[in-house]
């Protein structure tokens, strides 16, 4: 039951944006400006600043994973159905978990058209460890989801919210976004660090870890104001 | 995990947001088979009453028996039991009417949901509109498809905030008869309102708030405008 719930509101979640688009386009657009604006600063005659690709990705992915989160559970607020969806006997860890895949899954999304534009832009080499790149994407997409969904529900009624949410997320996310960065400039060296690199993967995966299990457990009594 | 009840009781219940007092001390009680309305001008604590019936809200103090058990007692089983028709709703835009009632049939994980989704689109006279998405939709048809929807896992306690707001003559007389069904189904209805005309027809018992406090609670015996005019204006007290 648990799983049903998960996927029917992941299906739905899917299903309004494949209708509207809103959030996708949005969040990729955003995304793309952010790495264009950064190139602009930051490429000189062709050649970019050291290590810059790594900071820029996370940074695009923090930057566009905060606005789909916001956008997201605006969705969910316009009609109130967020209450609809708390008023169900359905488990709400479950609720949660739904929502989270829809936005894990919307980075990833972004992430893929994030990653060549970087490589181009700033020659990053991407193409050298496709499999521990894929990783460490999507371990910092898990961690940075799974604060962002469990913040972005407990704010969806707050006035601020649009401010609240990254003052809240950045600072508790900082530490999948530097294991991200970290991570990432290992595989982009030119003799990619292949051990640094699975060290910042597992350490990712041990925040997926914490911040999963702590957003399931806190999820239920945080939602009943 | 089957739960059930004939009767919802409300026994001091106070909620405060922060220093703010939204509600006082109310006790209140409603049977099955009865429609409760709650009155009262705006910011009296209605609708904050109403999501602590929901078990959206948890209340400051006092406690909400929904036959002997509390919520926390009844557990999530409790919520099976409650449809709640707020005034935004509940249904997603970018959804048609019959996918909106297919989730929410599958989220409290009913049977034969074709059946009663189908069902549901008759009494809601959408049949004929069911695969159109709810944007498309006039704030009548609207309504109707969000009391199919609260009504679709048959639940014991309804729930409605507002729910005659910005309907015409013509539909805010089909809600009534439907609510009047569901009385005489032994469902227990309780209706936050400030159209008196409605409350006259439908009511058989009135809460009237202001500023957070109960000013009465009795059966309508008929008189609601003049009562309810009487507490509001006067600030009377019920003991």
């Amino acid at each position: 039951m648990f799983l049903k719930v998960a996927w029917l509101v992941v299906r739905k979640d899917l299903t309004v944006e494949v209708r509207s688009r809103e959030i996708l386009y949005t969040t990729v657009f955003f995304a793309v400006a952010c790495v264009l604006v950064f190139a602009f600063a930051l490429v000189k005659e062709g050649r970019p600043l050291e290590d810059a690709a790594a900071g820029i990705m996370w940074i695009s992915v923090a930057f566009s994973g905060t606005l789909a989160l916001g956008r997201t559970f605006e969705r969910e607020r316009h009609s109130e159905t967020l209450r609809a969806l708390m008023l169900a006997p359905a488990s709400r860890p479950a609720i949660y978990v739904g929502k989270l895949l829809g936005i894990i899954l919307l980075l990833l999304i972004v992430e893929a058209v994030l990653v060549p534009l970087i490589g181009l832009l700033f020659h990053a080499p991407i193409a050298s460890r496709p499999f521990s790149l894929i990783g460490l994407l999507v371990a910092g997409s898990v961690g940075f989801s799974a604060c962002g969904t469990l913040f972005a529900a407990m704010l969806v009624r707050a006035r601020s919210r649009d401010v609240l949410l990254p003052i809240l997320l950045y600072p508790i996310t900082i530490p999948v976004i530097i294991a991200g960065v970290r991570g990432t400039a290992a595989l982009f060296e030119p003799v990619p660090a292949d051990d640094l690199a699975q060290m910042w993967l597992a350490l990712l995966a041990f925040f997926d870890i914490v911040f999963v299990t702590l957003s399931l457990w806190t999820f239920e009594p945080l939602m009943t104001e | 995990m089957t739960f059930d009840f004939d009767q919802v009781a409300v026994r001091d219940v106070s909620r405060h947001y922060g220093r703010r007092r939204a509600l006082s001390r109310v006790s209140l009680e409603c049977r099955a088979g009865e429609v409760l309305g709650l009155l009262g001008p705006n910011g009296a604590g209605k609708s904050t009453l109403l999501s602590i019936l929901a078990t959206l809200l948890a209340p400051s103090a006092g406690e909400v028996r929904y036959g002997a058990k509390t919520a926390t007692q009844a557990g999530p089983a409790l919520r099976s039991r409650l449809g709640f028709l707020s005034h935004d709703l509940h249904l997603y835009p970018e959804l048609t009417a019959r996918e909106n009632l297919v989730f929410f049939a599958k989220l409290y994980n009913l049977g034969r949901v074709d059946d009663r989704v189908a069902a549901a689109l008759e009494r809601a006279s959408l049949t004929p509109r069911r695969d159109d998405m709810v944007s498309g939709f006039s704030r009548g048809m609207r309504q109707r498809l969000a009391l199919e929807r609260a009504l679709l896992h048959d639940p014991r306690l309804l729930l409605l905030d507002e729910p005659f707001t910005g309907l015409d003559d013509a539909s805010v007389d089909a809600l009534v008869a439907r609510l009047k069904e569901l009385r005489a189904a032994e469902r227990i209805v309780v209706v936050v309102t400030h159209d008196l005309d409605v409350a006259e027809r439908l009511l058989d018992k009135v809460a009237v708030l202001k500023e957070g406090r109960l000013a009465a609670f009795d059966h309508a015996h008929g008189r609601i405008r003049e009562n309810y005019r009487a507490h509001v204006a006067a600030g009377d007290r019920c003991s």
